[in-house]
C-alpha cells in the first residue's frame, strides 16, 4: 500500500449547475481514522461517494491507493471498490437473499468461493452480534442490526479503508456505540477508517478510544482539516 | 463479443442467478412473448417450407411436359394429328409424344361438362401429350416447323401459366421467410423491452452489487442468463405446441390442394427444433445490449 490511501487534490464536484463541493484538499493515510462531520447537506455523502468512485470528480485528482479514479474504467472500478468496504447510512440489502447471503455478496461478485469462506462468514456475523441471524431476510431486521450487516458486508473482504456514511444515523445511543466499537477495532486492526456523521456525541465518544482526526465541511469546503480531537 | 466471453455470460456464477429477483412481470412477459413467437414462427416455417416444396414442384413437373392442340376441321384432324406426331417424332429433345384418346380427353372435360358429353358431336381440338427429354426440346424452331407443316397445330409448353404458379409459389416461401425474421425482430424488440423494464425495477439491486465491487459482466451475467433461459423454455413450450399443430393439420392430397399440403415433411421436422436455440439467442443479445445500455446509464 502506498503512503496515502486516499488523496484529494483541489477537487470540486458540480451537479445540476450547482457546486456540491468546491477545491478540497485531504490525504487519509494508511490506518488512519477520520471523522468527517458538518450540517446536513454539507456534502459529506458526495465527498464519501467521491472516495469510492461512485460520483468523479468535476475538477481537480482524486486517487485511491495511487490510482486516479478518473482514469479507471466501470470494470476498474469495482476492483477497486473491493478494497473499500462502505456502509450506508440505509444500507442497501437485496431483500429476497438471507442476511448470510447478503453479507456474502462481496465475495460470490469477486469470484470466491462462499462455501471455502463460510467459517469467516459465521466468524464475521459472529463478530458484529448477528450469529444467530444467518438466515434472517433484511425486512426482519431492526435498523441495528442492519447496520452490523452492512458493516459486516463491508469488511468480509478485508479492505483496506472503511467508509461509514451516517452508521449510527438510525440506531439508539447504545446500539451506536457498539457499532463504535466495532469500527475502531477494525481501525486497529490495521483498516482506514472514514466516519461520515453530524453526530457529534458519537465524536466525543470516540475520544477515549482511538486517536481519530475530525473533517468539517462547511460551506461545501473542508473548512477544518487535521485537528486532532 | 467474442466466444468465451459468451460462454462466461452463459455458464457463469450460478451462484449469481440469486442476485436477481426471481418473481416479477417481466418474467411471464418473456415467457409469452418467446412461447407465442415461437408457435407463430412454427408456422411460418411451415409455410415457406410447404411453399418452397410446391412451387419446385409445380416447376419440375410442368417444365418437362408440353401439349400440342391441333385445331382443324372434323376431315383433316385425323391427317394433321399424324403429321404433328411425324414432325414430333423427328424433332430432338422429345422424349415421346402420344395423341391422347377420345376417352381421355372426354375425362379431361367431364369436371366442367360431366360425363355423358357427346364428343364425337363437338368439334373438340386433338391433344398430344408431348414428354421432353434431356436436354429440352427448342420450343421456337418447333412452333416455326409446326407452323408450316401443320396449320392447326398450337404448341403449349405451359410457360405462360407455369411461371405465374411458380412465382406466387415462390413469393409465398420469401413471405413465410419475411414473416420469420419479423418474428425474431419483434421477439428482440420485446424481450429487450423486458429487460429494460427488469434492469430499471433492479435499479437499486444494481447499485447495491456495484457498492460491493461487481465488474459490469457479473451483473449484466445475471439479467442476460435470466432472460435467455425464460425465453428459450418459453419458445420450447411454443414450438412444441406450434408443431403439434401442424401435426394435426390434415395430410397433404390432391383433393386438399395447397392448404392440406401445409406442413413438414421428412426432415423437415428437424427444422422447427432450431427455434428454442434461436429464440434463446436473440434474448441473449437483447437483454445483453440491453444491459450493457443500462449499466452505461446507471453509472
Amino acid at each position: 500500500m502506498g503512503a496515502r490511501v486516499i488523496e484529494l487534490e483541489n477537487v470540486s464536484y458540480t451537479y445540476g449547475g450547482g457546486e456540491l463541493l468546491s477545491d478540497v484538499s485531504v490525504q487519509l493515510q494508511p490506518g488512519s481514522f477520520h471523522f468527517l462531520t458538518g450540517p446536513s447537506g454539507a456534502g459529506k455523502t458526495t465527498l464519501l461517494k467521491l472516495c469510492y468512485g461512485a460520483l468523479l470528480p468535476t475538477s481537480g485528482r482524486l486517487s485511491v491507493f495511487d490510482q486516479d479514479i478518473s482514469s479507471l474504467d466501470r470494470d476498474q472500478l469495482a476492483v477497486l471498490r473491493r478494497r473499500v468496504g462502505v456502509v450506508h447510512q440505509d444500507c442497501q440489502f437485496l431483500d429476497h437473499m438471507t442476511l448470510a447471503e447478503n453479507v456474502a455478496l462481496p465475495l460470490m461478485v469477486s469470484g470466491r468461493s462462499e462455501a471455502s469462506e463460510q467459517d469467516n462468514l459465521t466468524e464475521l456475523l459472529s463478530w458484529v452480534g448477528l450469529g444467530a441471524r444467518l438466515e434472517a431476510h433484511p425486512p426482519e431486521l431492526s435498523g441495528g442490526e442492519r447496520q452490523r450487516a452492512a458493516l459486516a458486508r463491508a469488511v468480509i473482504l478485508s479492505p483496506d479503508v472503511v467508509l461509514a456514511d451516517e452508521p449510527t444515523g438510525n440506531v439508539d445511543w447504545e446500539m451506536s456505540q457498539r457499532l463504535l466499537r466495532l469500527l475502531v477495532e477494525l481501525n486497529r486492526m490495521g483498516k482506514t477508517v472514514l466516519i461520515a456523521t453530524h453526530d457529534m456525541s458519537l465524536i466525543r465518544a470516540a475520544k477515549s478510544q482511538v486517536q481519530a482526526r475530525v473533517l468539517r465541511i462547511s460551506q461545501r469546503k473542508l473548512q477544518l482539516a487535521g485537528a486532532d480531537l | 463479443m467474442t466466444g468465451p466471453e459468451v460462454n462466461t455470460l452463459l455458464r457463469g456464477d450460478t451462484r449469481a442467478n440469486r442476485v436477481v429477483p426471481p418473481t416479477g412481470y417481466t418474467a411471464h412477459l418473456t415467457l409469452f412473448v418467446a412461447g407465442a413467437m415461437a408457435f407463430l414462427a412454427v408456422f411460418a416455417l411451415a409455410l415457406a417450407l410447404a411453399s418452397g416444396r410446391i412451387a419446385d414442384r409445380w416447376a419440375s413437373e410442368l417444365a418437362g411436359a408440353a401439349t400440342l392442340r391441333i385445331n382443324a376441321p372434323a376431315e383433316q384432324l385425323a391427317a394433321q394429328t399424324e403429321a404433328a406426331l411425324s414432325v414430333l417424332s423427328q424433332t430432338p429433345g422429345v422424349a415421346s409424344a402420344r395423341a391422347l384418346s377420345a376417352a381421355e380427353q372426354a375425362a379431361l372435360l367431364s369436371p366442367w361438362f360431366g360425363p355423358d358429353l357427346p364428343l364425337e358431336t363437338l368439334p373438340i381440338p386433338q391433344l398430344i401429350e408431348i414428354t421432353e427429354g434431356e436436354p429440352g426440346m427448342d420450343v421456337m424452331g418447333l412452333r416455326l416447323r409446326l407452323g408450316a407443316e401443320v396449320p392447326g397445330a398450337v404448341l403449349d409448353d405451359h410457360t405462360r401459366w407455369r411461371e405465374p404458379l411458380v412465382e406466387a409459389a415462390m413469393s409465398l416461401r420469401r413471405l413465410g421467410w419475411i414473416s420469420i425474421l419479423l418474428i425474431g425482430g419483434a421477439t428482440a424488440a420485446m424481450i429487450t423491452l423486458a429487460a429494460n423494464a427488469s434492469l430499471a425495477a433492479n435499479a437499486q439491486i444494481i447499485e447495491v452489487l456495484r457498492l460491493v465491487g461487481a465488474r459490469d459482466g457479473f451483473i449484466a451475467g445475471a439479467f442476460v442468463r435470466r432472460f435467455t433461459y425464460r425465453a428459450f423454455f418459453g419458445a420450447l413450450v411454443g414450438t412444441l405446441l406450434g408443431m403439434t399443430g401442424v401435426l394435426l393439420l390434415p395430410e397433404a392430397s390432391d383433393a386438399g390442394g395447397f392448404l392440406t399440403g401445409v406442413g413438414f415433411q421428412g426432415t423437415d421436422w428437424l427444422l422447427p427444433v432450431l427455434i428454442p436455440i434461436l429464440g434463446a439467442a436473440v434474448a441473449f443479445f437483447a437483454t445483453w445490449a440491453a444491459a450493457r445500455r443500462k449499466l452505461k446509464e446507471l453509472s
